[in-house]
């Protein structure tokens, strides 16, 4: 029963639960034992939280028991990117400067899939501060993908995307800053959705890049994945940059897809990201997924969005210069990691030195970069030169949604690469994001759906809408899932 | 080193000064800036935080909407023009008191631009321009302990109490004072004495600078006539009005000595030292650090709505100074006796006892008299002397129904500035009431009569001048508490003699 229990829908799983069929308990004890069974291997989870989770689904059957009608997703695990606050549960982001911290409170999000009845199973593994595309940078050591485990599961959210692929979560929140939800799901061949920027609350979301975090939704189906989404997103009086309305209605537009019509949409191929850049069979699954999409009715065109070769230069100054300003914070004074602090050093020498022992290269890199990019001389040139190349970027999206529905490309140029393939070269793991990056720069929606395999190893196609038209990018997905179907790694 | 410094004339004889003042104004907000903790304060350390304000990972700032409109209407109050868009920006430094090691403050697009302040002195109206007001973020506080000077030298350890962290701090910024000459340091605290009365008259912030609420830092230049200006320093911990004068004047007087010595000014931060009243040089700004300013991306831009904006310049109260002709007219005061009142800080005193129903005469004689001489003997202000406007009325009612004559007034004054009750209840405890039962008074006078038969025959013979005798000895019995004029009246009414 287990095993048959790990392998359902988040939909099947809620409706098993709803209907009496399987309590929350089982159903969530069926997902900590496979954790058990195959994480040593996989490493998707930094902190299973058994007691906490067990807890949580007993409330539900609880809850059911007492005639109470349960939402959706009820009873239904779901895994969560460190990234997140979770109240007395540990949050490290994937570095050791948060070794240990218990936050005082919860994340938004994660309020509210303890509000939705979901039950967290645990915290899963990410390059430190979200910033890496394998999970290579984390402190705590590297997952491993589940189609293949000497290859990496993508990132920053490798964690997550691992979980689902392996059957230990059924559901998982991630974080994209350029690409960090998508790629894992393109390279894991899951489904990871990045709301519009604003749709979903960054409140207790630990900061890389302000302007371009965004909590999303990971899933095996396009229908789970809208269902968590919409049970995450939506207006937040905590976070300023919260967008004041409703969600678009994602699951309509899901379950529309799934009927497999797409009369009437207009989809643009982005000519920049059609061919160049893209390992061969990534080229060749993507084509295959347009004339799938052609045949489902969709009307594809190309569209030239020609700022879009700047996007990747344009986000390495934001980003960083965000990012050298939000952890700033992490000096040993008030939580996590303190180095040096023996009643000789002074304060400048004790923060010095927790940050030398706390931080990753990658995310010194990045601190030193933005510095940079932020000081008084440079800031125009660097910085000011970026947000420049921010809204051109933008008025191509604009441009381009008033051409198309939608726009498509890979998701990723390359299939899941070798553990260490590319960690000697910062530039080589940037390229992961090359297709991503855009849709972070201008805010809109954008989600990876599993479209083919390329040497065995999963393709993602990329649905990028405008903002707060993520119903959109929802409807192309289901319709293609329903033409592809989905993918199942092989057994670990 | 040991230089005789300058006489002050022979300074401004020979150099310009141009003075520039920033001052930081803690807001009466019930919440914090960016998040919902109380603004109280004396809370026991870091009980008034919250992940926002303490800067926890993952926790975002939400601006107070209240903040914005106090600051709007500073602006407003201050002439300046309102920004229709502006934002949030931040400035990067590591310091422990700052929790994100950023503090959420405004670069170049403040809130309220370009304004001014007109400030009398010695009769002259000064205009002092107003280069920019915007909207900040407080740091926390740290206490060094362990070492003789609760400064960080020979501290063992420093602890942080946040508390303060996140209250709402409007900065007010002026253009350069050139042109003032020898009144530079008069003028420097002519317009933050003028600031303080206009924000304190919006009711934004209780601007109290021994307390914190108003912090002033004092930029001086010299240079001689028709020179460009001179390098600046800024000096910091300025913690009164009278320290602002001092501090301008002292600076003056130190850069002469320097400059007349063939020296150059260093551009830096110096300390004001209330107690020998020089400055000291601080850290140097020629080595300060890059803030790295760039736009808060939490935030989202601030753009006051225009009609907002033009509801709350309909709603200004009455400025400072204009609401102060107005009072001097209805008071009727001459321009020395309103000054007079201006310098004891007694205005909003006397208005404030007058509302409550004594006769502006009655209500400048207290604040003015007994009461100034208590606050200068105890060296507060007047407002902190202990009694309040309401019971300085309470107490001239007293004595204008006749039970109280001018000496008991003061001995009961004496007891409400001792705290001990409302003026009737210490009258009443005290026993202090005029003696007007006609009874035991025509008994005290008839006593009186009879022990002064000499006396008594002089005033019957048409002397009633020596009348002041026999009242006197009336009083001595009674223990002062007869109303004299009642005490010559009964006298002469039971010697049989016209008054």
């Amino acid at each position: 029963m287990s095993n048959d229990l790990t392998r359902l829908t988040a939909a099947e799983l809620a409706g098993l639960v709803s209907k009496g069929e399987a309590s929350a308990v089982e159903v969530t004890q069926a997902h900590l034992d496979r954790i058990t069974a195959v994480d040593d291997r996989v490493h998707a989870f930094l902190h299973v939280d058994t007691a906490g989770a067990l807890a949580a689904a007993r409330a539900v059957d609880e809850r059911r028991a007492a005639g109470e009608k349960l939402g959706p997703l009820a009873g239904v695990p779901v895994a969560v990117k460190d990234v997140l606050t979770t109240k007395g549960v540990p949050t490290t982001v994937g570095s050791k400067i948060l070794e240990g911290w218990r936050p005082p409170y919860d994340s938004t999000i994660v309020q509210r899939l303890r509000d939705a009845g979901t039950v967290m199973l645990g915290k899963t593994n990410m390059d430190e501060f979200a910033m890496g595309s394998s999970t290579e940078y984390s402190a705590y050591g590297t997952t491993h993908n589940p189609w293949d485990l000497s290859r990496i599961p993508g990132g920053s959210g490798g964690g997550s995307a691992a979980a689902l692929a392996a059957y230990e979560a059924p559901l998982a929140i991630g974080s994209d800053t350029g690409g960090s939800i998508r790629q894992p799901g393109a390279v894991t061949g899951t489904v990871g959705a990045k709301p519009t920027y604003g749709g979903t609350s960054r409140y207790g979301l630990v900061a890389f890049s302000s302007s371009l975090d965004t909590p999303g939704p990971c899933a095996r189906t396009v229908l789970d994945a809208a269902l968590l989404h919409e049970a995450i997103g939506g207006h937040d009086p905590r976070d300023s940059t919260s967008i004041p309305a409703p969600v678009p209605d994602v699951v309509a537009a899901a379950k529309l897809g799934a009927t497999g019509d797409l009369t009437g949409v207009k989809l643009g191929v982005v000519r920049e990201f059609a061919g160049e850049g893209a390992e061969p069979g990534v080229t060749a699954a993507f084509r295959d997924a347009v004339d799938t999409l052609t045949k489902l009715g969709a009307e594809i065109v190309e569209v030239s969005c020609p700022h879009f070769k700047y996007a990747l230069p344009a986000y390495y100054l934001i980003a960083p210069s965000e990012c050298s300003s939000n952890l700033a914070r992490f000096d040993g004074v008030r939580f996590g990691l303190r180095v040096g602090d023996d009643g000789n050093r002074s304060l400048e020498e004790v923060m010095s030195l927790t940050r030398e022992a706390g931080f990753g290269p990658e995310v010194k890199r990045r601190i030193m970069i933005g510095t940079y990019a932020l000081s008084s001389g440079y800031y125009d040139a660097y910085y000011g030169q970026a947000q420049k190349v921010r809204t051109l970027i933008t008025r191509d999206f604009t441009a381009a949604f008033e051409q198309v529905d939608a726009l498509i490309s890979p998701t990723t140029p390359f299939v899941a690469f070798p553990i260490g393939a590319r960690t000697s070269d910062p530039y080589q793991m940037y390229l992961a994001d090359l297709f991503t990056i855009p849709t972070n720069l201008y805010g809109g929606p954008g989600i990876s759906v599993p479209c083919g395999l390329s040497e065995g190893l999963p393709v993602g196609l990329q649905i990028m809408a405008p903002t707060m038209a993520d119903d959109r990018m929802y409807r192309v997905a289901a319709a293609l899932e329903s033409a592809v179907g989905t993918f199942t790694p092989p057994a670990l | 080193m040991t230089t005789t410094l300058p006489a002050y004339d022979e300074v401004v004889a020979r150099f310009e000064p141009v003075i520039g003042l920033e001052t930081h104004v803690e807001l009466g907000t019930n919440t914090k800036m960016f998040c919902g903790c109380p603004t109280d304060f004396g809370g026991a350390p870091n009980t008034r935080v919250c992940p926002v304000c303490l800067g926890l990972p993952g926790s975002l700032p939400v601006a107070n909407k209240a903040a914005i409109e106090a600051t709007i209407r500073i602006g407003l109050a201050l002439n300046c023009s309102i920004a229709e868009w502006c934002r949030f920006a931040r400035k990067n430094y590591f310091y422990p008191d700052m929790p994100k090691n950023f503090q959420i403050s405004q670069y170049d697009e403040p809130l309220c631009v370009d304004g001014y302040l007109d400030v009398e002195v010695n009769g002259e109206t000064v205009r002092i321009g107003i280069e920019r007001v915007h909207l900040e973020e407080d740091t926390g506080k740290t206490l060094h302990v362990g070492g003789a000077t609760g400064r960080i030298h020979g501290a063992t350890e420093s602890l942080v109490d946040y508390n303060r962290a996140g209250i709402p701090l409007v900065e007010i910024v002026t253009k350069p004072v050139t042109g003032t000459g020898a009144l530079a340091p008069e003028v420097a605290r002519a317009y933050v004495t003028e600031l303080r009365d206009v924000i304190r008259s919006l009711g934004v912030s209780d601007v109290r600078m021994e307390e914190g609420s108003l912090r002033c830092d004092v930029n001086t230049s010299l240079n001689l006539p028709g020179e460009e200006w001179g390098t600046r320093t800024e000096t910091k911990n300025v913690n009164s009005l009278r320290s602002v004068e001092r501090a301008v004047r002292s600076e003056m007087i130190r850069q002469a000595s320097v400059l007349d010595a063939g020296g150059r000014i260093t551009q830096e931060t110096r300390h004001f030292h209330e107690d020998t009243g020089d400055t000291t040089p601080g850290r140097s700004k020629e080595t300060a650090t890059d803030y790295r300013y760039f736009p808060e991306p939490d935030l989202v831009p601030l753009a006051p709505d225009p009609t907002w904006v033009a509801e709350l310049k309909a709603a200004l109260p009455e400025l400072p100074r204009l609401h102060r002709r107005r009072l001097q007219e209805q008071w009727g005061l001459s321009d020395l006796d309103m000054q007079s009142v201006l310098n004891a800080g007694a205005v909003e005193l006397i208005e404030a006892t007058v509302a409550a129903g004594a006769t502006p005469a009655a209500a400048r004689k207290w604040w003015l008299g007994e009461l100034s001489r208590r606050a200068n003997e105890a060296g507060v202000e007047l407002a902190d002397v202990g009694a309040t406007p309401s019971q300085v009325a309470e107490l001239q009612s007293l004595v204008d129904a006749g039970k109280l004559n001018d000496k008991l007034a003061r001995t009961v004054l004496e007891g409400v500035v001792g705290g001990e009750g409302t003026p009737t209840e210490i009258m009443t405890n005290r026993n202090l009431e005029v003696v007007s039962d006609t009874g035991a008074l025509t008994a005290a006078v008839d006593e009186a009569i009879a022990a002064n038969p000499d006396i008594a025959d002089k005033v019957r013979g048409g002397k009633t001048a020596a009348a002041g005798a026999l009242v006197g000895a009336v009083m001595k019995t009674t223990r002062g508490q007869a109303d004299a004029k009642t005490v010559r009246e009964l006298i002469l009414e039971r010697l049989g003699v016209q008054g």
